[in-house]
């Protein structure tokens, strides 16, 4: 079987991806916690308050 | 011949993007936003009523998200001129190194995203809001404003103006008097304030093809239009003091801000046609920035110490 024709990344495109993705999880990282504290900020004890 | 072949044919080679989060940064215009932030602090703290300061915290994110995104969106529609103009050519897009596309996308998903978290975890009055202010710069003043009249900055300066309204209805979930003042003082400061960079920058502007006041009406009317807005602003600076929102603290910072402002655009105003080097319109477009810094800061320190000392009377009685 042939071997796929794939895009080779120079040095630099390497490294700005591998900065980009760094970037993108802290975002992420960061809008889980800012959800998660604002949500107990917002309901307070309240949030465990439910039926189950 | 296979389906497959004749898709590949014009295909234009693939882009491997060398952008850095920091051409991702210069996208949101941070020095545009650390002053949208500061203003919407401003009205944010001196709103009436205690905030949880997280859910403070939150909004004054979202807001500079916000002011980021409509900053990414007016550097993928703007790309062309600010191609040609000294002061914008080395921005991410037109420099290539973001895509107009890339721009476009990162600019409609942070609006989206700022919106719905100011409205889902504060309040939908302060989301509207900032949705608006969004369509206001990206739309009204980027797309329609900014390229069809000399009153561009007139008109577009509302979206700039709005962030401290936005603190305060984030704060309070409506809009008083005392956050209109403060979208007044942001709204009269901007044309006097473009216009003065607009006055040495007009080659810039004239080769990019924008209508700014001096490349349309010339310097003389532009340098009267200074001037006359100087005069507007000086009073409406004063007036928190003068309805009695504030001591008199910053009524005197005020007053003093508001007659150093008459005074560099009075300069302005004098400045012969000959004079090439501008030295006034420099002077004031720099005294601007000190203005609006310094009048939002004293208004802040005038209501945190009056919340201060209300709330020390308070533990006394």
């Amino acid at each position: 079987m042939d071997k796929l024709e794939t895009v080779d990344l120079t040095e630099q495109q390497k490294k700005a991806r591998r900065r980009r993705s760094i970037a993108i999880g802290l975002a992420l990282a960061a809008l889980v916690v800012i959800f998660y504290v604002a949500t107990l900020a917002k309901f307070g004890p309240a949030v465990l308050n439910r039926p189950l | 011949m296979a389906l497959i072949d004749d898709r590949c044919i014009d295909e234009a080679p693939l882009r491997m993007s060398e952008a850095t989060p920091g051409d991702y940064i210069a996208l949101l215009k941070p020095r545009v936003m650390s002053l949208v932030v500061f203003t919407a602090v401003v009205g944010l703290v001196a709103a009436p009523g205690a905030m949880n300061p997280l859910l403070a915290m939150i909004a004054i994110l979202s807001i500079a998200i916000g002011a980021g995104a409509s900053g990414a969106l007016n550097m993928w529609y703007d790309a062309d001129i600010d191609k040609v103009m000294s002061r914008t050519a080395k921005r991410p897009v037109p420099s290539g190194r973001v895509t107009a596309g890339e721009a476009l996308g990162f600019g409609l998903v942070l609006s989206v995203l700022s919106v719905m978290t100011l409205g889902v975890l504060v309040n939908w009055l302060s989301a509207s809001l900032l949705a608006f202010t969004i369509f206001f710069y990206a739309v009204i003043y980027t797309m329609w404003l900014k390229r069809w009249t000399p009153q561009n900055i007139v008109i577009g300066g509302a979206a700039g103006a709005f962030p401290p309204m936005i603190g305060w209805a984030a704060a309070t979930g409506t809009i008083g008097l005392e956050s209109v003042i403060l979208f007044l003082i942001t709204f009269l400061w901007t044309p006097p304030h473009f216009w003065a960079l607009a006055l040495f920058k007009s080659g810039d502007y004239e080769r990019a093809g924008i209508p700014m006041m001096p490349n349309v009406a010339g310097h003389a009317s532009t340098r009267r239009q200074i001037f006359a807005y100087a005069l507007l602003l000086a009073p409406v600076g004063v007036a928190p003091w003068l309805l009695g929102y504030t001591s008199l603290f910053y009524g005197l910072v005020s007053l003093g801000l508001g007659a150093g402002f008459v005074w560099y655009a009075w300069g302005v105003l004098k400045m012969s046609d000959e004079d090439k080097a501008m030295a006034p319109a420099k002077a004031l477009f720099g005294f601007s920035l000190i203005y609006l810094f310094v009048i939002f800061a004293a208004y802040l320190g005038d209501r945190v110490v009056a919340e201060m000392m209300g709330s020390m009377a308070g533990m006394g009685a």
